[in-house]
């Protein structure tokens, strides 16, 4: 079995005016591991975040730390680094001041101080300015000080609260590289973040998706992608969103406005007179004999190296997402769709069926 | 306030510790002296004290000398605050438009906030002096002999001068500043779409500034009530007679002058109460800068 | 409105004049023999008699009693002036802080009793301020006379509103790198309020010197008297006087205006940046 660096049992967190911020969330980070928090804002992500670090009370439940319950430690006592969304670098601070504060105020001996800001600046190659203010840096150095104040610290495990949404999309992409390349190399558990699920696809070993206080669903980016557990994860995850079709069941077939759509293969027994119907947008070609499904097309959107292609099954959006070297189709064309990858949900609860 | 804070058991009472002793001792206390004294009789000769109800108040409000300074006074106001800001206003939409000297006349214009009101009060006493006083000379030109200390009438427009331009430069400082505030864009736009630079002004720039305006009006009403003692002061050389008197200086006079504690009291709580009014005035003011930015 | 215009200059130009020209013609007729004065008005010009005339306000009687200096009373202007911004300004940081940073029961009460001290002026409450000052035994003292007038609450409402505009996260990165409540005023409220202090410390140091009507009252003693209180001082003699000291009376006034100007036009961006935004 592997170690656990953090379990998180049955928190709850409550505000005085009664708003229901976490409900009952279960999670383990083993160690060596980075797991993203994934949602809208306002999902409760950040809370729970915060709430590890200290920063938020525990209105219910356990955070066990490394072994230890850390409900009632300050967040100075938890053995945890963090990194925030602003940054909050100390502005009136040099960056090897930022570095060190921390380490000076836990009581460390210069030289382990020195030693630890060297390592740390070496890592993410921000040597060059040790010795100037935050104010004086750009953007993405500003990151990799953050991310510096985090390192040195030695942490059971280190907290990213949104780290890359101030940065634009280019400095995004390549700080993403680097988190995933850093955490690697210090094989420290990590919790990340993020409402970008692009940033929790690439990062996670495993994703956490947080809806409305609840987690909707843990798992590896390819269960949560391929597997959804719910509507709302099979549209939060993926780019372009997977397609969602209200449609009737009659006789072993989905129904919508009179045009036949294939059923998973695993669900021909019992099924609710309503479902949704749900297919990633990559999954369906078009037909080239005329056989298949009607599809309208009303907006192609060229991408570069593959196209989109917005239009209608019956009364319903549909959007399908081709290789830009397919020919592209007519305006009235048939889609072709494998039953396998086609995912059924409850109408009513949005569950997977 | 903020979402973090200190859980901390007598740390924010330690800290709170020499504000409230200074505001319990040098504030609370004499305020509430002031409501307690206003109720009461005080024969200064023999120390005693009389309950005599509203009676000090029913005095003060129905006395002619009490009408006159609060006539007065509302002139006073009035004027001061008006001219103050027509001239600091005029004065920073021209600053605004230079480029050049900037900084220059900003200095030039904004020196004479340092000023105490008495020096100012001392230098107005100076230039409407009957002998030497270059304005009194300026008047005359005119036709008229100004009789400042003399003459109600000319003491009153002294005043009013003197009053006036020790606070134009507070007035000139924040337009200018909220001049400044407003984005280039704005200014652009407007220039598109209206040609005259005066018709822009009103229609654009002075609605923009209004929040500003509002807030210069409340601050120069308080000055003008209250921190132009010292100007009324020097101006009438410590000798009132029939000059003219604000409120302020008359809750002075009949508290030190003529030791009539009970009526100076109750002048005061009439003030208190005047102030109170303005500060709600403010706070609705500022609530709504606060929902419309 | 990127061109500099004409009509804009002159409007500059004559208001400059407005402000600058009776402070002008104060001090050039300040220079002057006083039977000359009293005979031609004030001047414009060179006198002559500037280093006479100074040298007998700062040195002599600049009371006018012969019994205290412009030295001493400048040195009492710079205790008030500075004592003033200085217990302002800890004073009132300590209460913010406590207010803004701390989450207790009485919290928003003490807020209100602050706040309440902004309603009543000096102005309406002298007379039983006077008392307590009297009762306590403190006329004529330096405590008497800068205590009191610290009692307003406006230092607490302009660090308040600084500190609330101090992002969340700096406390909370803080409290991660183990900062309990007294390192992190120490280590991080006082020098990001820096630049905060300094403007509150040039506006209420102007407003400190400046003070009239409490000095009226509480000094009667003429080694207490501040050159701003010593105004009142110089016009009694005026009155009096066959050929008034006209001279002196403006040097005077020179003397109580030189600091606070200065003050202000050497920290001009600061002061402005403090005033317009602590009034917000």
């Amino acid at each position: 079995m592997t170690e656990k660096t953090l379990v998180l049992t049955d928190v709850v967190k409550r505000y005085p005016n009664g708003a229901l911020a976490v409900d009952r969330v279960n999670v383990d980070v083993n160690a060596g591991e980075l797991v993203v928090f994934v949602g809208p804002s306002g999902c409760g992500k950040s809370t729970l975040l915060r709430m590890v670090a200290g920063l938020e009370t525990v209105t219910d439940g356990s955070i066990e730390l490394a072994g230890r319950v850390v409900n009632d430690l300050e967040p100075a006592e938890r053995d945890i680094a963090m990194v925030f969304q602003n940054y909050a670098l100390y502005p009136h601070m040099s960056v090897r001041k930022n570095l060190s504060y921390g380490l000076k105020n836990r009581g460390l001996p210069a030289d382990e101080i020195n030693r630890r800001v060297e390592e740390a600046a070496e890592i993410l190659e921000i040597g060059a300015f040790l010795d100037r203010k935050p104010s004086q840096l750009s953007g993405g150095q500003r990151q990799r000080v953050a991310m510096g104040r985090a390192i040195v610290r030695h942490p059971a495990i280190f907290l990213f609260d949104e780290p890359l949404s101030n940065l634009d999309a280019r400095l995004r992409n390549r700080m993403r590289v680097e988190i995933r390349k850093l955490q690697r190399r210090l094989n420290t558990a990590m919790i990340y973040v993020t409402h970008d699920q692009v940033e929790a696809m690439t990062l996670a070993d495993r994703i956490v998706v947080l809806n409305g206080g609840r987690v909707e669903q843990i798992g590896s980016p390819a269960e949560v992608y391929g597997d959804p557990a719910s509507t709302f994860v099979a549209s939060f995850i993926g780019a372009p969103p997977m397609n969602l079709i209200e449609v009737g069941i009659e006789a072993g077939r989905a129904m919508r406005d009179g045009v036949a759509l294939p059923l998973p293969p695993s669900h021909d027994g019992a099924l609710p007179a309503k479902a949704i119907w749900g297919l990633r947008p990559e999954r369906a070609r078009v037909g080239d004999d005329g056989n298949g499904i009607p599809f309208t097309i009303d907006v192609v959107e060229e991408l570069g190296a593959s196209r989109l292609l917005h239009g209608r099954i019956g009364g319903a959006e549909f959007t399908l997402q081709q290789d830009a070297s397919a020919p592209p189709p007519s305006q009235a064309t048939t889609l072709l769709i494998d039953p396998r990858d086609v995912h059924l949900f409850d109408a009513e609860t949005g569950k997977a069926l | 306030m903020k979402s973090a804070q200190f859980d901390s058991r007598f740390g924010p009472y330690l800290l709170l510790l020499p504000q409230m002793a200074v505001i319990s001792i040098f504030f609370l206390w004499p305020a509430a002296e002031a409501v307690w004294a206003s109720f009461f009789l005080e024969d200064p000769f023999f120390g005693t004290r009389v309950f005599v109800g509203l009676e000090n108040y029913v005095t003060a409000l129905t006395s002619d000398d009490y009408a006159r300074a609060a006539w007065f006074t509302v002139i006073f106001t009035a004027v001061v605050t008006l001219a103050t800001l027509g001239i600091g206003m005029w004065l920073a939409v021209a600053a605004d438009n230079v480029l050049r000297g900037n900084n220059t006349y900003k200095t030039l214009l904004m020196w004479v906030y340092a000023i105490a009101p008495p020096v100012a009060g001392l230098i107005g006493v100076m230039l409407f002096d009957q002998h030497i006083g270059p304005l009194v000379d300026f008047v005359a030109l005119f036709g008229h002999e100004m009789q400042v200390g003399v003459s109600w009438w000319d003491t009153a427009i002294a005043m009013m001068i003197v009053a006036s331009w020790k606070q134009i430069p507070y007035t000139f400082i924040f337009v200018l500043s909220g001049l400044q505030s407003i984005p280039n864009s704005v200014r652009e736009a407007a220039a598109i779409d209206c040609r005259s630079s005066i018709r822009r002004f009103w229609t654009v720039i002075f609605p923009l500034l209004a929040p500003t305006t509002f807030f210069l009006m409340i601050v120069n009403i308080t000055y003008a009530l209250f921190e132009t003692f010292g100007i009324i002061d020097l101006m009438v050389k410590g000798e009132p007679g029939n000059n003219p008197k604000t409120l302020v200086y008359k809750v002075y006079l009949d508290g030190f002058r003529g030791n009539d504690l009970g009526g100076s009291s109750a002048q005061s709580v009439i003030l208190m109460i005047l102030v109170l009014a303005l500060t709600i005035v403010q706070f609705r003011l500022i609530e709504r800068r606060i929902h419309y930015s | 409105m990127k061109r500099d215009r004409l009509r804009d200059h002159i409007v500059l130009i004559l208001g400059a004049i407005l402000m600058m020209g009776p402070i002008i013609v104060a001090f050039t007729t300040s220079t002057f023999d006083p039977v000359e004065i009293h005979r031609e008005g004030m001047k414009l010009g060179w006198g002559g008699n500037f280093l006479e005339t100074y040298k007998e306000v700062l040195f002599q009687k600049g009371g006018f009693s012969g019994e205290v200096t412009g030295a001493l009373m400048t040195m009492n202007s710079l205790i008030l002036g500075i004592g003033f911004a200085v217990g302002k300004i800890v004073v009132s940081m300590l209460a913010a802080y406590a207010i803004v940073y701390f989450r207790f029961p009485l919290g928003s009460f003490f807020f209100w009793v602050i706040f309440s001290t902004l309603l009543l002026p000096l102005e309406v409450r002298i007379l039983p301020s006077y008392e307590v000052v009297q009762q306590l035994g403190l006329l004529n003292t330096y405590t008497g006379l800068i205590l009191p007038l610290i009692a307003s609450a406006t230092g607490t409402f302009y660090f308040r509103q600084f500190f609330r505009s101090v992002p969340d996260e700096l406390l909370e990165a803080a409290r991660i790198d183990g900062a309990g409540p007294l390192r992190f005023f120490i280590d991080f409220l006082v020098p990001l309020s820096r630049t905060m202090i300094a403007a509150i410390f040039i506006i209420m140091f102007v407003v400190g010197w400046n003070q009239y009507l409490w000095p009226i009252l509480i000094t009667t003693d003429e080694h207490y008297f501040t050159l701003v209180r010593g105004i009142k001082q110089v016009l009694q003699t005026y009155i009096g006087a066959n050929i008034p000291d006209y001279n002196e009376a403006l040097a005077m006034a020179i003397l109580a205006m030189l600091p606070p100007g200065l003050v202000v036009i050497v920290f001009q961006r600061m002061f402005i940046k403090g005033l317009v935004e602590s009034e917000k």
